[in-house]
């Protein structure tokens, strides 16, 4: 048989191509890394010079007057926020807990799906059920009703992660708690779930740094306040909301306030999502067997 | 045609751990030669060094002379893209690209290549089968069953055809049967002592029979270094240093 | 009887804890571990519970299958009173309420179609830039920066992710839409005006803003998963490659995208989802117009932006009717849209495993 043989000089073009491949990846990498240092820039700059005891214990001035701040508003997403934890963390431990020790079925199958679903819903509908459900038979805006919005949507996170991380932890140690007559219910909080307490503390972190700075949610469950408010049943301002009414509104103070706003925001959230990191990283390294 | 190689002075390291302590070996054209020892003792990363694949390996890297026939695969103007392509090699676990089908992998090779005439293509790959002694079970579902669907046995004949179609002058095995069952390795032993009539083969192999089966020349290795390489009859009768009759001896004892 | 006798020391973390002992122990030895101080813990618990009872077991099997099911029970929830809210709407429009071109809420006629426009426009023009980025990313963090920046690269895209929408739509009415209107919008009108996707007035704020914006905010979600999936490809693929005489970029493109491809593809669809129901960070830069224009210059408006802007003006039910069905068709579609990535994603790296793959 006639042997046809292949070509024995790397071609020029597949050389060009890798070398072109290699520098879009390096490019791609610049290019997305570029926003964030941008933004982050931006938020300093723009948001330092306003960050001041007014800003952090006065209550907005009236529209074109300068000076006030947002008060009210950090305690309102504090109130909101502990709302939301109240709710999302426990229902998602308990049914990451359903799903790691009890779902290896067809419901547990369905939970874990529309968990995921539930995951990317947009969150501007979760608002609207919020509203429905909490607000048009309350028949006012509230702080509870922004809680719940938000307490839905940490839900998936924390249930996945506390999923998740019991499935790490070895059936043995089960087995042993078993054996020693401790009943399911003991073993699953008292070994199981301390065992994998690091990741399950992480995953509800996470969940918290996501909602933290949600907006489109609370547009018609907490509404938003110029005053301040304590109450739960009462309208309250955000921290998120504000920074979005100040940007869009025609104030060039407004605009100053919305960039402080938005800065301590994201010391919040980028706080949180770090220090998630830190310990996640160290427990990697503990665990590292 | 196969040619022969020639490895002067090789060393290698995987960071700060030095793997292979100036190796000196001339393998001879169109022949079987085997490389032994026990595990650990540098047996994959000598072959990996004769077709730089050693260098992929995150902070891993080989210095010294390997002359393949005409090619310096070390020197400053080799290209590692180039070496890999005239040097074939065969991995321990069968690696067959599972989203291909059987005639693609094959082809794959060749398409990377460049090579886009349709008849010679498929004439390279019934010829690579044929000479992986796959065809036979193959040629039926050449397109569509994916490589993946084979057995352990088919899947490694199969990466050997792969090897083979991109006609490299040297093919390099590492531990080609060592996953595979009793028949299935007969196969490829039977397989491994055809293709010498045109390719120079490097085979590792942790099994002493294999080696003394298949190979004309052995290799005995030990934590990184040669000690000793000769006719394959010779290493296994009479060896002349003392550790290699102490491995041969404490195995076959 | 458990054949191991010492790994239950729930305060110890995961790594740590000693691998079980192979043999059977024997009942003095066990009583004997028992008292050690790994196991106090454990020998507390049995002591105040001499007998197991299963009413607890039960009670706290119900207790979770509740919070189990109330995850089921929200999503069904949330799409009843979707339904039930938009019932008025549904009623009165029928499906012509989706290609419904007018939107003039005074006059009463309610027409979602530039909602969609815009919602499918900017999220394509979104994806038009980010699948590219994405993948060079991740291709750019697995198979070519050094371990160092690995992890460093990875971290920083994460954060990416966890950048609030408000923020970004900040960054974009004053940093980005200033930069378009001044510098990009102009040099696209010169260079690529007569493709008639870049022509009009000029303002910063429209469609093209909103793309770009959302395109940010999509790549970590893309590019994270394809990371996962990329490496998830066994190592002896990329070796295959090789070892045939492959270029680096042959390698990555023969032995680790094409087998990832499945995955990557449910990562971009996930990513449309993300992009679909965006909100904040579009309402602030898209122009807010019920228009359909060609030029990407000119504003838009899309599904969510609507909802966020008039929701809470709304006057009369059918307006708010109107609204929620919009909120009712961009929760069938994400809805769709997710679960479709999901299964797509599931199939590659197996089920529960999805973070640790
Ligand atoms: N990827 C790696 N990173 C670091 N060290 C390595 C790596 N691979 C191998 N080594 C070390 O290099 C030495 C030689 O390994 P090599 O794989 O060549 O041995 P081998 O003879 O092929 O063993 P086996 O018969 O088990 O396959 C060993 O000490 C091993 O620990
Ligand atoms: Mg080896």
């Amino acid at each position: 048989m006639s042997a046809p043989s292949a070509p024995q000089q790397v071609g020029l073009i597949r050389r060009f191509t890798n070398a072109g491949a290699t520098t879009f990846a390096v490019a791609a990498a610049i290019l997305v890394l570029v926003p964030l240092l941008a933004i982050f820039a931006y938020l300093v700059i723009k948001g330092i010079g306003s960050v001041n005891w007014a800003f952090l214990t006065q209550t907005p001035k009236p529209p074109g007057e300068v000076g006030g701040g947002m008060a009210n508003a950090i305690v309102g997403t504090g109130i909101i926020l502990a709302v939301a934890s109240v709710i999302g963390v426990p229902l998602g431990i308990g049914s990451g807990i359903y799903l790691a020790e009890y779902g290896r079925n067809r419901f547990g199958d369905l939970v874990r799906f529309t968990a995921d679903v539930l995951n990317g819903v947009p969150s501007i509908v979760i608002g609207i059920a919020a509203y429905s459900l909490v607000v048009v038979p309350q028949k006012h805006f509230s702080a509870f009703s922004g809680g719940v919005a938000l307490g839905i949507m940490m839900i998936p996170t924390v249930a996945r992660a506390t999923e998740e991380m019991l499935l790490m932890v070895p059936n043995v140690i089960r087995e042993a708690a078993y054996g020693l007559g401790i009943p399911k219910w003991r073993t699953t909080l008292s070994i199981s779930l301390r065992t994998a307490s690091a990741g399950v503390i992480t995953g509800c972190m996470l969940a918290f740094a996501r909602v933290a700075g949600e907006t489109a949610p609370l547009l018609f469950t907490a509404f938003g306040n110029q005053f301040w408010n304590l109450k739960l049943n009462q309208p309250t301002a955000a921290l998120s909301l504000q920074v979005f009414t100040y940007a869009i509104s025609p104030y060039d103070d407004w605009h100053k306030q919305a960039w402080a706003g938005a800065l301590i925001l994201i010391v919040l959230i980028v706080g949180a999502v770090a220090a998630v990191r830190i310990t996640t990283s160290r427990g990697m390294l503990k665990g590292g067997s | 045609m196969g040619v022969g190689i020639e490895v002067r002075g090789l060393n290698a390291w995987y960071g700060k751990n030095q793997s292979l302590n100036s190796i000196d070996m001339t393998v001879a054209a169109n022949h079987v030669t085997a490389v032994i020892g026990p595990s650990g003792c540098g047996k994959s990363t000598y072959v990996r060094c004769l077709n730089r694949m050693h260098e992929t390996i995150p902070e891993a890297r080989a210095e010294g002379s390997v002359k393949v026939g005409e090619m310096d695969v070390y020197g400053s103007g080799s290209d590692p893209v180039e070496v890999r392509r005239r040097i074939g090699m065969v991995f321990q676990k069968p690696n067959p690209f599972p989203t291909m089908s059987i005639y693609d992998n094959v082809a794959a090779g060749l398409k990377l290549n460049g090579f886009r005439n349709r008849k010679q293509m498929d004439e390279l790959v019934e010829r690579s089968l044929k000479l992986a002694a796959l065809w036979e079970e193959v040629k039926d579902s050449l397109h569509k069953k994916s490589g993946a669907s084979l057995s352990g046995g088919q899947q490694q004949r199969l990466c050997i055809a792969r090897a083979l179609a991109v006609e490299p002058e040297v093919l390099l095995m590492d531990e080609p049967a060592s996953a595979l069952d009793p028949i299935s390795t007969s196969k490829i032993e039977e397989l491994i002592f055809q293709l010498k009539q045109h390719y120079t083969v490097v085979i590792v192999t942790h099994n002493m029979q294999q080696a003394a089966r298949v190979a004309e020349f052995t290799g005995f290795f030990l934590m990184g270094s040669l000690i000793e390489y000769d006719k394959t009859e010779k290493i296994f009768t009479t060896p002349a240093d003392k550790r290699t009759e102490d491995y041969i001896t404490g195995r076959f004892g | 009887m458990s054949d191991s006798v010492d790994p239950m020391n729930p305060t110890e973390p995961l790594g740590q804890l000693p691998k079980p002992a192979t043999a059977i122990p024997s009942m003095a030895q066990v009583s004997k571990e028992r008292k050690t101080a790994a196991s106090t813990v454990l020998q507390k618990i049995r002591t105040s519970h001499p007998r197991a009872s299963r009413i607890p077991d039960s009670v706290f099997a119900v207790i979770i299958l509740l919070s189990a099911i109330s995850v089921f029970a929200i999503v069904v929830l949330v799409a009843w009173e979707l339904i039930d809210k938009s019932r008025l709407s549904l009623h009165q429009f029928g499906i012509g309420f989706f290609y419904g071109h007018d939107w003039d809420p005074v006059a009463g006629s309610f027409g979602a179609m530039p909602f969609i426009y815009g919602t499918l426009v900017s999220s394509f023009l979104a994806l038009l830039m980010a699948v590219p980025l994405s993948i060079g990313v991740a291709v750019y963090v697995t198979e070519m920066c050094p371990q160092r920046l690995r992890a460093i690269i990875s971290f920083l895209v994460e954060l990416l992710a966890a950048i609030p929408s408000v923020i970004y739509g900040l960054w974009g009415i004053f940093v980005l839409a200033p930069l378009l209107r001044e510098y990009v919008e102009p040099f696209l009108a010169r260079t690529l005006g007569w493709t008639g996707l870049f022509t009009g007035p000029m303002y910063g704020l429209g469609m093209l803003a909103a793309g770009i914006i959302m395109a940010i905010m999509v790549v970590p979600v893309i590019a994270s998963i394809t990371r996962e999936v990329m490496t998830a490809v066994p190592q002896n693929q990329r070796e295959a490659v090789l070892a045939l005489g492959a270029t680096r970029w042959e390698m990555i493109r023969m032995g680790v995208l094409r087998n990832a491809r499945i995955g990557i593809v449910g990562g971009v669809i996930l990513g449309l989802g993300r992009a679909l129901g965006e909100t904040m960070a579009v309402t602030m830069v898209i122009g807010n117009r019920p228009e359909i224009a060609k030029s990407l210059f000119a504003p838009g408006y899309t599904m969510a932006s609507v909802i966020a802007n008039e929701f809470t003006e709304a006057t009369g039910d059918l307006y708010l009717s109107a609204l929620v069905e919009i909120g009712l068709a961009l929760f069938i579609v994400t809805l769709i849209v997710n679960a479709l990535a999901r299964l797509l994603v599931w199939s590659i790296t197996g089920g529960t495993a999805r973070v640790r793959a």
